[in-house]
């Protein structure tokens, strides 16, 4: 049995659990949450490292042999994944942690916070499909308390839908784990790709369709992002930011998982396709036509969203590689865009274009790191974002889909557009009503240095990818070469 | 598998998706929780036909038995939507607290955006005039709680 496996799941939760005990304690629970969070990342990176050098690792939990018990498997993709997760989760943490009347004034938070990455953990780790929902279900019902945390209106307003689509597309995954059991007979994942090819070929068109669905409204892809954009900026910056870098991407894990691994060449040819085109494109022009920060990006969750449906849709090794290396992109900096949204609010009051200006001399340090994320997500050279790009326009190109791969690079155009458009509302400029604290002072914002650190280090961390892009291109690779053929994941699993 | 079980769990979603599609948010969650009746329903029939309790004793082999791991799965995917849906009525009750109305609320940002959009066309008037009224009715979401 491999119990390292099992850490990075069992070790957030345990952290948990004490953390309830210390409520109103908030250093103890400070320390307790960082501990929480940091162990699970050493574990995974062990993980990561026996991955890379004994191939696909895999764990029966209670010892129960697969197909019957729960399995938990890592190969390359999750592990990679995993890792890139709990390095962001571990940042924003630490900028909650920063900023003031985040996490000290609820004991729920710190508890709240580590049961959400045990399960996002469980998500990318588990090898069996209704213990997937499950680590969905403990994920979501974390977020729900986090998204309307401070029981404002606008959170209870924006909470409720999120809830409540978030609740609905539950119920499809547990109608189609249903209809799937009916079909086969069992629920392990590795099992699954083997008896599935006995299963009637329409039937398993229908039950792709379904998954898709149902992964589709997690993971915010055209038509079923709708939701997004509405629920996700209420929220406070933090918790805004490790939605944005994770959650969505667990659903995209769940996609990619489910249609190399289950339904490989049984959705319609060039759906995937379609449906991340017009993902890009939908979710660009939806952010162009807001005027809040924290709006345009949580659009930009979704537009981005699209390239790795596009990665998955050209089902090419060099396509499903370059996939991976955009969704390792994407989860930092994402996060770290809104955690530079976060700085200009607790600075300046607001995220709204009209209300704030100038403040490149008021707070340039957030404005450097702006800049550099934000060209990382438009894709500019030499930044991580063109590194995962340029991955997938070579895939496209090698798998002759040419139109999509023109849409893709006119959305990053556009994307550099709407950055220019935050950089020239927010950082440059004179605001037309000004928050009462850019208008009762002059000079330099103070921020707290625990929240320039947090945003600082996961900026770091996307340029670290920029750096390293050539070995972890390899590794990506590798990892797309198991997708695309998972005896390795299956042997693992049922020696 | 019964065929009455399964015009129930068809029902029951055509029901809850129905009130589902309600902006009265009891009616929601109703239609949520009798969605999430039909889904473990579904779990339930996917097992197969009935049969004896899955005890093994000694003296009786083990072929009539229905399938367990279904039923263990639709307790599991129970006690969730249990869970959550008492999650809601909280919520929806903050929401009465709130605002006063047992509503969905309309998204102001979204239809700010759109009032934008208008504004260099002539008939504005008629949106703009909603978005007022709309404002008006709920003081409370254009600053958040002190």
């Amino acid at each position: 049995v491999n119990a390292l496996l099992a850490a990075p799941v069992i070790v957030p939760l345990t952290a948990a659990a004490v953390a309830v005990m210390a409520a109103r304690r908030v250093p103890l629970q400070r320390a307790l949450s960082v501990a929480g969070v940091t162990g699970a990342l050493v574990c995974a990176v062990a993980v990561l490292v026996t991955v890379d050098r004994d191939g696909v690792i895999a764990t029966q939990v209670g010892a129960w042999p697969a197909p019957a018990g729960i399995t938990l498997v890592a190969d390359l993709f999750a592990a990679l994944v995993l890792v890139v997760g709990l390095a962001t989760v571990l940042a924003v943490l630490v900028f909650a942690i920063g900023q003031p009347g985040c996490d000290d004034e609820s004991p729920a938070f710190h508890p709240v916070f580590l049961i959400m990455t045990a399960g996002v953990a469980m998500a990318f780790l588990t090898g069996d499909l209704f213990n997937l929902f499950v680590a969905f279900e403990v994920t979501l019902t974390a977020s729900y308390v986090l998204i309307t945390h401070g029981g404002s209106a606008n959170q209870v307003r924006t909470g409720m839908t999120y809830v409540v689509i978030n609740l609905l597309a539950s119920l499809l995954f547990v109608s189609a784990v249903a209809f799937l059991y009916a079909a086969t007979g069992t629920v392990n994942l590795a099992d699954l790709a083997s008896r599935l090819d006995a299963v009637d070929p329409n039937l398993r068109t229908a039950l792709a369709l379904l998954f898709l669905v149902v992964f589709g409204i997690k993971a915010a892809i055209f038509p079923l992002f709708f939701w997004l954009p509405d629920s996700y900026p209420t929220a406070p910056s933090p918790v805004t930011a490790v939605f944005a870098g994770l959650l969505t991407k667990v659903g995209v894990y769940a996609i990619i998982r489910t249609d190399t691994l289950l339904f490989p060449g049984d959705l319609p040819e060039r759906l995937l396709l379609l449906v991340a085109a017009l993902t890009m494109v939908v979710g660009v022009l939806g952010a162009i036509a807001q005027d809040d920060m924290k709006r345009i990006l949580s659009f930009h969750i979704v537009s981005q969203i699209g390239y790795m449906i596009l990665g998955l849709g050209l089902f090419t090794v060099a396509g499903l590689a370059g996939a991976v290396l955009f969704i390792v992109h994407q989860v930092p900096v994402k996060a770290s865009l809104f955690l530079v949204g976060g700085i200009v609010e607790h600075a300046a009051g607001s995220t709204a274009l009209s209300r704030v200006g100038g403040l490149v001399r008021r707070i340039p340090y957030a404005a450097a790191l702006f800049l550099l994320v934000a060209g990382s997500l438009a894709g500019i050279p030499p930044l991580s974002g063109f590194v995962g790009k340029l991955a997938l326009v070579e895939a496209g190109f090698d798998a002759r889909s040419f139109a999509v791969v023109g849409v893709s690079l006119a959305v990053s155009l556009l994307t550099l557009f709407s950055m220019v458009k935050i950089w020239n509302g927010v950082f440059w400029g004179v605001p037309e009503e000004p928050t009462p604290q850019l208008a009762t002072s002059v000079g330099r914002l103070r921020t707290p240095p625990l929240m320039n650190i947090a945003a600082g280090a996961l900026v770091a961390l996307t340029l670290a990818i920029a750096v390293w892009a050539g070995p972890l291109y390899e590794l990506c690779t590798e990892a797309a070469a198991t997708l695309v053929d998972p005896a390795p994941y299956v042997r693992a699993v049922l020696p | 598998v019964s065929l009455l079980l399964a015009v129930l769990v068809a029902a029951l979603f055509a029901v809850g998706v129905y009130l589902l599609l309600d902006r009265v948010l009891v009616r929601i969650v109703l239609g949520l929780t009798l969605i999430a009746y039909g889904a473990n329903l579904l779990l339930v029939l996917a097992g197969g036909g009935p049969g004896t309790a899955p005890f093994v004793f000694a003296d009786r082999g083990t072929d009539d038995f229905a399938d367990p791991l279904p039923q263990a799965l639709a307790l599991t995917a129970i006690v969730i939507s249990f869970g959550l849906t008492v999650f809601l009525l909280a919520l929806a009750y903050r929401s009465w607290v709130l605002t006063g109305a047992d509503e969905v609320e309309n998204d102001l940002e979204d239809r700010r955006i759109a009032r934008l959009r208008r504004e260099t066309d002539a008939d504005t008037d008629e949106l703009t005039d909603e978005l007022d009224a709309l404002e008006a009715h709920l003081p409370a979401l254009r600053e958040p709680e002190p």
